[in-house]
């Protein structure tokens, strides 16, 4: 009988090399090498302290991402929940001996890098969830009892990051698990319910919410309220993005970033300075590259033989696409500035660490797609 | 094993079917980014674009330096001087409030001020500068300075402002101060220039000639950042000082008129007969200009618009006056180019006459006697005109006085300038409502009744009686070029005799308008005037002039401003003796020299008396110093041409 594990062990570190997705990784070194170069602009076209750093990071990164791809799947499989444990105990640790920065405690200071933990749970919570449905049969999926554990799961993470506070972060984890319990087949009534209970809480919810975060909603609903307010952060990207025209402005010529018009250039809003720069043609450049991304991770998970890499990687793949999505969204004000970065291009260690290591593990679902786990 | 196995496929089919909605909603939103990118970048771009420009770029306006204007040998008469200001820019104060009130105890800032201030401030952009004091004395500006350190926002300035060197100019130059909202709206040139310390022209030659002496603005651009500092210049426009203007007026002699106008209300016009070149237009009493610059204050005002003498209105065009027996020399010729009368008709004077059932008095109680029309015009017999009036008729009088400039205004873009009134029948039907009245007709023979003039227009018939009878079109500013040649034409005329048609090419040409149906008439007017002026008996003899080419002529008038009771006329009431606000205005005309004549002058004082005692003498002193200066004014020309 046909022993699938043996083909697993055969596989040599030129088999891997070959089997590593060439439009994925040249997609990743391209928005890398922009990210650098977006990075020189912001810091007013000199070689200062956040071009370094970022250079280094995605260097480092890069790298994790081939070590991240050459470990087997199995591997990965093995270690999700003990994964996204030791992010949630991290998360949990945060309340306690985070730093606070402007207002909200997100990061563990670690020496060599101040982490973000909320960053990785976004990977620990997909990983939890693949790994969790891969477990159950079909048939279970829709059993309240089988049901608790996913949403205990989500629930508990999200809400740790909300109380940070960083409603943009929060948000962008549930996307994930979300996208896990939604391709397990959980029915489509248990979404709406979930929908209803959450547009009936949003109110009381809403009353949670920090002052700051109450006025970006309503700013958003109309960002004429207060132009120099809440309201001034979707303008002025406007005004970037839209004076950018077909071309740019040019490399180094963004006036809006140059003038210190755009807030949190380096982070949520490169896109907007990236976007004033090269115009039109350079923002749909961007686009493409994130595109190819997610076009690749889909592909690996439609080559992927098990349901735990057809999991993540369709989860990823639809959580990448919705960092983007909602990143864009925000800067072209379509929707409220909730804080959420651009993956790879935004300056930001634990960003950058959560999205690579994601990246690196779709990989090894593709080279490793015939593997059978569990 | 294999029930696993089914599970599975049945598992992967769930999740490719899952993932197959989601790929279709992924779809939708790169759409809407994709759309959201177009509209922004491509549809909207230009909006964007200026709205970036408006982000990076801030301009800083200031007003330039005004115009100067001169007389006609280039002594300044408004010019521009460096003044001490104090701006402040509110953006970059710490605490507007306090820094006020720390200004209130190095300056002298009211309350009210302050309450003003901090309206303006209110409603213009934060980087806009009001300015605290546009004028501030050295020892302020230098206090000022001192403690800079600790006021944060403020900028001492040196700017430049309009100063008047002359009071006796003050009229006819006019003033400058801010610009109000019906500038702006009146005067369509000032929209893009209203800045902070601009001023605007608001009277006489100032508010003529405000569009071509303001400028145009300068303004500093700059790049600034978030913060509206600035990161670096982009350009600079020192903008353009405004036009210079020579005018025809004389320093001296303008200076000499108000000297003799000093203590009186009333005003001198000089004109050139031939260039229409205005000398001299003085009024009195007069007032300081450089007071409305930087704004004047309660007290001056209400002292200016209270006085008896009405300082701010000029006397010369906004005043108007009965022209008195000033306008026997237009029913002269009137009624000469109308062959009402002979000349050598002659009447008897009794002091009155009876028409109409109504009595008409001659300013001579005791009656001239038997005069004829010379003498008529030398003694200025009242008597004799009634008659000439009667025969005339007030339409025909009024026909030949609108020809010589009457009833209508003689410069151009003087918004205080009176058109005045010259009465006739249809006049009184459409103003009044009522029929003319025989009686009015002599009445107005010596102009009494309805008439309104004003100096500048009798100045302006009298140059075109002594000139020959052409018209001619005052101007104040020197390079209206309009007549000139009319002089050289007139002599040539005259010199080389009767060819009419050369004469009338030349004057089509030129457009001169001749006055007159046949210039015997006029002249006979000159020589009455001669009579008046250099004989005894005449009404100015007094004032005459004996020396070579001084010797002048003119008229007296005197305009009555109420009318004689039978009572007073009995006890002889002399106007020194009634309330000021009673007596008669004086008027005098004259032409000068007589031989070769060359200007023309009329002088009106303002509850003065007679003619003949308070106008004339003035007359006199000024014809004088006029005629002494002549050739240094030919001089100039002949300077100005080669320059």
């Amino acid at each position: 009988m046909f022993k699938p594990g043996a083909i697993v062990s055969r596989l040599t570190f030129r088999d891997k090399v070959f089997s590593l997705d060439i439009i994925l990784i040249v997609s990743i070194l391209l928005l890398g090498i922009i990210s650098c170069f977006a990075m020189y602009s912001t810091d007013g076209g000199e070689f200062a302290y956040h071009t370094k750093s970022h250079i280094v990071r995605f260097f480092i990164f890069f790298l994790l991402f081939f070590v991240v791809s050459f470990f087997s799947s199995t591997f990965w499989y093995n270690s999700s929940t003990i994964f996204y444990l030791i992010v949630l105990v991290l998360l949990i640790s945060v309340k306690y001996f985070g730093l606070t920065s402007s207002g909200s405690q997100r990061w563990l200071n670690l020496y060599f890098l101040n982490l973000q933990p909320s960053e990785l749970m976004k990977i620990g919570l997909i990983l939890f969830l693949a790994k969790y449905y891969h477990r159950i049969s079909s048939t279970d999926v829709n059993r309240l009892r089988y049901l608790l554990q996913p949403l205990i799961a989500l629930i508990a993470p999200v809400l740790l990051v909300v109380i940070q506070p960083d409603l943009g972060t929060s948000v962008l984890i549930a996307v994930g698990g979300i996208a896990v319990i939604w391709l397990a087949g959980v029915k489509m009534q248990f979404f709406a319910y979930l929908g209803i209970i959450f547009l009936s809480t949003a109110p009381v919810v809403i009353s949670f919410l920090k002052p700051y975060q109450k006025s970006r909603i309503l700013t958003f609903l109309d960002p004429s309220r207060d132009p120099l307010g809440a309201g001034y952060q979707i303008t002025q990207s406007k005004i970037a993005i839209g004076s950018g025209g077909l071309f740019g402005k040019g490399f180094l010529n963004g006036s809006q970033s140059y003038l210190d018009y755009l807030p949190e250039k380096h982070t949520d809003f490169i896109f907007t300075l990236f976007s004033e720069e090269f115009g039109f043609f350079g923002s749909i450049s961007i686009l493409t590259l994130y595109m190819l991304i997610t076009w690749r991770i889909v592909s690996i998970g439609n080559m992927v033989r098990g349901s735990f890499g057809k999991f993540y990687c369709y989860s990823f793949a639809t959580a990448f696409f919705i960092y983007v999505a909602v990143n864009m969204g925000m800067v072209l004000g379509l929707i409220p500035i909730v804080g959420a970065p651009l993956p790879i291009l935004s300056y930001g260690g634990s960003s950058m660490m959560a999205i690579m290591l994601g990246l690196g593990i779709a990989m090894s679902c593709g080279i490793h797609k015939d593997q059978v786990i569990g | 094993m294999i029930s696993d196995r089914a599970g599975g496929e049945s598992k992967i089919q769930l999740i490719s079917r899952r993932m197959f909605v989601i790929s279709a909603a992924k779809t939708v939103v790169i759409l809407g980014i994709v759309g959201r990118l177009i509209s922004l970048q491509i549809n909207e771009s230009n909006k964007y674009k200026t709205l970036s420009d408006k982000n990076r770029f801030r301009e800083w306006k200031f007003a330039p330096p005004r115009g100067i204007i001169k007389d006609y040998f280039g002594n300044e008469i408004a010019s521009n001087k460096q003044v001490y200001q104090l701006h402040v820019i509110p953006e970059n104060t710490e605490n507007i409030n306090s820094l006020f009130f720390r200004l209130k105890t190095i300056l002298n800032l009211s309350d009210k001020d302050i309450f003003r201030l901090k309206r303006k401030i209110a409603s213009q952009k934060p980087w806009d500068p009001v300015i605290v004091s546009d004028n501030l004395t050295w020892s302020e500006f230098s206090r000022i300075n001192l403690f800079l350190h600790e006021l944060q926002g403020v900028e001492p300035t040196i700017s430049v402002a309009r100063v008047y060197h002359q009071e006796s100019f003050s009229h006819v130059i006019g003033y400058v101060s801010q610009i109000s909202k019906k500038d702006l709206q009146n005067k369509e040139y000032l929209r893009n220039m209203n800045v902070v310390g601009m001023r605007v022209g608001k009277t006489g030659l100032e508010n003529k000639l405000d569009p071509e002496m303001v400028g145009s603005i300068g303004y500093k651009r700059y790049e600034v950042n978030a913060f509206g500092k600035r990161i670096k210049e982009i350009s600079i426009s020192q903008g353009e000082s405004g036009k210079t203007f020579k005018t025809t007026l004389d320093l001296e002699l303008q200076k000499l008129s108000t000297k003799l106008l000093k203590d009186k209300t009333g005003s001198v016009c000089v004109m050139d007969i031939y260039k229409g070149d205005i000398v001299i237009m003085a009024s009195s009493p007069t007032f300081d200009p450089n007071k409305f610059v930087h704004g004047i204050s309660q007290k001056d005002w209400k002292q200016l618009t209270q006085h008896r003498g009405k300082p701010l209105v000029n006397k010369a065009m906004s005043g108007l006056y009965p022209p008195g027996s000033t306008i026997k020399t237009l029913v002269t010729i009137s009624a000469l180019e109308n062959d009402v009368v002979n000349p050598k008709m002659v009447q008897q004077c009794k002091g009155h006459i009876e028409l109409y059932g109504e009595k008409f008095h001659c300013w001579k109680k005791k009656g001239h006697g038997f005069v004829d029309m010379k003498e008529a015009i030398k003694q200025s017999c009242d008597v004799y005109f009634y008659e000439v009036a009667r025969r005339l008729g007030v339409d025909r009088l009024s026909e030949t006085a609108k020809k010589f400039g009457l009833g209508k205004k003689v410069l151009e873009g003087f918004l205080e300038e009176k058109q005045g009134v010259v009465p006739n029948t249809k006049w009184k039907k459409t103003n009044i409502g009522q029929n003319w009245y025989l009686g009015e007709t002599l009445h107005s023979g010596i102009g009494q009744g309805y008439w309104q003039t004003t100096p500048l227009q009798l100045c302006l018939v009298m140059a075109q009686i002594a000139n020959g009878g052409y018209q001619i079109k005052p101007k104040i500013i020197l390079r209206d070029k309009s007549f000139e040649g009319l002089e050289e034409f007139i002599r040539n005329e005259e010199t080389s005799g009767e060819n009419l048609n050369a004469i009338e090419g030349f004057i089509g040409k030129l457009k001169y308008k001749t006055l007159f149906k046949n210039q015997e008439n006029i002249n006979f007017v000159k020589e009455a005037l001669f009579k008046a002026t250099n004989e005894p008996r005449g009404t100015s003899y007094r004032s005459r002039l004996t020396k070579k080419g001084f010797i002048f002529a003119g008229k007296t008038g005197t305009s009555q401003i109420r009318k004689f009771t039978a009572l007073q006329r009995e006890l002889e009431i002399k106007n020194v003796d009634l309330p000021y606000e009673q007596r008669d205005h004086a008027l005098f005309v004259a032409f000068a020299p007589y031989h070769d004549p060359r200007y023309a002058i009329s002088v009106v004082i303002e509850h003065g008396g007679s003619g003949s005692s308070s106008a004339a003498p003035i007359a006199k002193q000024v014809i004088k110093k006029l005629l002494e200066r002549h050739s240094l004014r030919e001089v100039q020309q002949i300077k100005g041409e080669s320059a």
